[in-house]
């Protein structure tokens, strides 16, 4: 149960070795918290996921086999969980970017991109709503981006299932009031994570550090929407104002 | 016995029902659950046959502060239509369905001469609530708790079984449930002890106190003179200075003029309700201190025999109702502690510590308890008990009470779950070092675990 102050007990983390997403488990308090989730691909950055967490004094962590792309085992994963006990907080954390130029050149691996960060998405999302609808409580964070806020030439593969994803969210959101369960959107900007390696660094760059701030303060305050840093939200409003003409050329 | 309330009809209290977002007083950590209206005892044994995987509460009027009536995903079981008021004069006790407020109790019974064994300081709970939380008043350092004064209770257990339980037949369900938080059961009646009474008012002595030594000092060598005593102590001045109210029931014989007329009226009023307030910015620094300022400025130095109502006594709050929103959407919690006389000066360090992250209390108040009963979960215990009321967005304030958990735990004090919205499930347990005798009796009385409540989730009881 999440207490007064804000305080979480449980947290599932779907994408366990998301950069983002450990740096938020680490930036919530700690206090109460006895079982942290991290569903994802048995891998060497998840062992090393579970090896931060537990060398940073986190207790109760365990791991759980989950792929994002593979729907068909996502009611398991998620009853598996819940069952043993209420979750507090869901972070969906998980997502390729991809290469937009391959994904045009070969359209399997922009299907591929939308599998994971879309249908993989609705798939696990609406499992975890229902099972925070029927314990009345908790949230799930949503890790969508800048990027599905208005598609780019540049990255339109991915931006679109960030697109797809945020408005399911809101909708999902929405679906939720009055349930005791809720959705809060993160939309962050350019992030220093492995995602994002060799990319050249866009203005207003942070670290998942930052990210995970952000998203504890707005657990705290109930916020539906936050921006990564929080100024973003005003640069995209500009932007997505933008007539298409002008913003084609734009060199973003 | 006479029937004095007997309308068993729908009160402007019950709740909605239907699936609601419930919180405590505090209004903080919610979740939702299904209410359900229960008119009888078949109507309750019904519910619970049906219960879901998530279970079943009963929710009286959410005046405990943290998330001890709510449910998440949960049947919410809501008795207020079970609220029949009957008196037996000859004995001098109530039989009381678990659904009626004290509110409705002081009203039905104070002109018949009769005043409830125990109040809060707020007539807005209910019977089943009273003893769920086995509530404490003012007269505690004499009288006891609520559930001292339950002779018997009709209780539904997890399997459906209805029984009457009193102390001699059934101690251990009897006082599994008195300070049980609605876990081992729904409480449907109760019959309990009253006080007699020839007047509704209470003769009241008030005295300013320089710091808090000098008001410890006090209570423990005067408080045994008097059947209330409780003191309210300025949080904002390093000093603890405060005032020190005690009293006990005039007789009709002292009541002069208009209130001589008619000794044993009782008419509370509702003078204002609290408007929802959209910001935290109403409680701060700031209002606080002006509050605690004009709190001990309004008191008198010392004035003996005052004549004052039961609610201007006991329920100043009640006046206001849902005073609760001043604190904004964050919401507020209330850390009460009980502690030994030995460990009188952690009542100081708290204000101390809760003054240094700058969580100032408007309602500061510190009270002596008498001795404790036999209730395995039962709060109260002898010494010094301390409340204080702080805004729940205050930064830092979760290391602070966390801090003074430590310092409650070392000197061999405990936490009020009626309270509680934030402490750990080992403070609980090593507080309360006969929880496992407890949850055995609870186990008998609920062996699938049916009665559950977020407090029970977060807690591990």
């Amino acid at each position: 149960m999440m207490d007064a102050l804000g305080e979480p007990q449980s947290v599932l983390v779907l994408g366990g070795s998301s950069e983002i997403a450990l740096a938020t488990v680490l930036a919530l308090p700690r206090g109460r918290l006895r079982r942290v989730v991290l569903a994802g691909r048995p891998s060497p950055a998840r062992d090393a996921a579970v090896a931060t967490l537990t060398g940073a004094g986190v207790s109760g962590v365990e791991v759980v086999d989950f792929e994002a792309a593979d729907t068909a085992t996502h009611a398991q994963v998620i009853d598996g969980v819940f069952d043993a006990g209420d979750v507090d907080v869901v972070l969906l954390a998980f997502g390729v970017l991809g290469d937009q130029a391959e994904a045009e050149a070969d359209p399997d691996t922009a299907v591929q991109i939308a599998t994971v960060n879309y249908t993989g998405a609705v798939s696990v999302g609406l499992r975890v709503a229902s099972r925070l609808r029927r314990q009345g409580h908790g949230t799930l964070v949503v890790l969508s981006s800048v990027a599905g806020d208005r598609a780019r030439r540049s990255n339109f593969v991915y931006g679109s299932t960030k697109a797809g994803l945020d408005a399911f969210s809101q909708g999902l959101g929405d679906a939720l009031h009055g349930t005791g369960a809720r959705v809060l959107i993160v939309r962050p900007g350019f992030v220093r994570t492995r995602m994002t390696t060799g990319l050249e660094e866009a203005p207003m760059t942070i670290d998942p550090q930052d990210v995970a701030k952000i998203i504890v303060t707005a657990l705290r305050k109930g916020k539906e929407t936050v921006y990564a840093p929080g100024p973003l939200r005003f640069v995209m409003a500009g932007l997505k104002s933008v007539p298409r003409p002008l913003f084609r050329k734009l060199p973003i | 016995m006479t029937v004095i309330d007997a309308t068993g009809a729908d009160s402007p209290l019950s709740l909605r029902e239907g699936e609601q977002t419930l919180t405590g007083w505090g209004r903080t950590a919610p979740s939702a659950g299904i209410v359900r209206r229960v008119r009888t005892v078949d109507d309750i044994r019904a519910a619970i046959s049906d219960a879901g995987p998530r279970g079943i509460l009963a929710r009286g009027l959410g005046r405990s502060y943290g998330d001890a009536a709510q449910s998440g995903g949960a049947s919410i079981l809501d008795l207020s239509a079970m609220n029949r008021i009957e008196l037996d004069p000859a004995t001098g006790t109530a039989h009381v369905g678990a659904g009626a407020s004290l509110d409705s109790v002081m009203r039905a019974l104070v002109p018949h001469g009769w005043f409830v064994p125990v109040t809060p300081g707020t007539r807005m709970v209910t019977v089943g609530g009273a003893i769920a939380a086995d509530v404490h008043g003012k007269n505690h350092h004499r009288d006891g708790t609520f559930g001292s004064h339950v002779e018997t209770m009709t209780l539904v257990d997890g399997r459906g079984e209805v029984h009457v339980i009193d102390r001699e037949s059934s101690p251990e369900a009897f006082w599994a449930t008195v300070g049980g938080m609605g876990l081992t059961g729904i409480v449907t009646q109760a019959t309990f002890d009253l006080i007699p009474i020839t007047s509704s008012r209470i003769s009241v002595d008030t005295e300013r106190t320089s710091s808090l030594d000098d008001v410890m000092d006090r209570m423990i060598t005067g408080d045994d003179a008097y059947r209330y005593s409780v003191a309210w102590v300025d949080s904002v001045h390093p000093s603890g200075r405060g005032v020190l109210t005690r009293g006990d029931h005039a007789s009709a014989d002292q009541l002069a003029g208009k209130a001589a007329q008619a000794p044993l009226e009782f008419e509370p009023k509702v003078l204002a309700t609290a408007p929802p307030i959209p910001t935290n910015g109403l409680v701060n620094p700031l209002t606080m201190r002006a509050f605690n300022e004009a709190w001990f400025r309004k008191a008198p130095k010392q004035r003996t025999g005052e004549l004052q109502t039961i609610a201007e006594f006991f329920h100043p709050l009640d006046i206001v109702q849902d005073w609760n929103r001043v604190y904004g959407p964050s919401g507020f919690l209330q850390y009460q502690f009980a502690v030994p006389d030995s460990a009188g000066e952690l009542v100081g360090r708290a204000l101390t510590a809760l003054r240094g992250v700058g969580a100032l209390s408007a309602l500061t108040v510190l009270k002596r308890f008498g001795a404790a009963n036999p209730g395995p979960l039962s709060f109260p215990q002898p010494g010094w008990t301390l409340a204080v009321d702080v805004p729940a967005g205050v930064d830092g304030l979760g290391v602070v009470l966390d801090q003074l958990d430590d310092e409650v735990l070392a000197a061999g004090g405990r936490l009020y779950l009626a309270k509680d919205s934030r402490m750990s499930p080992a403070m609980m347990a090593a507080t309360y070092p006969r929880l496992s005798e407890w949850q055995r009796h609870r186990d008998a009385l609920d062996p699938q675990g049916v009665f559950t409540s977020d407090l029970a989730r977060r807690l591990s009881l």
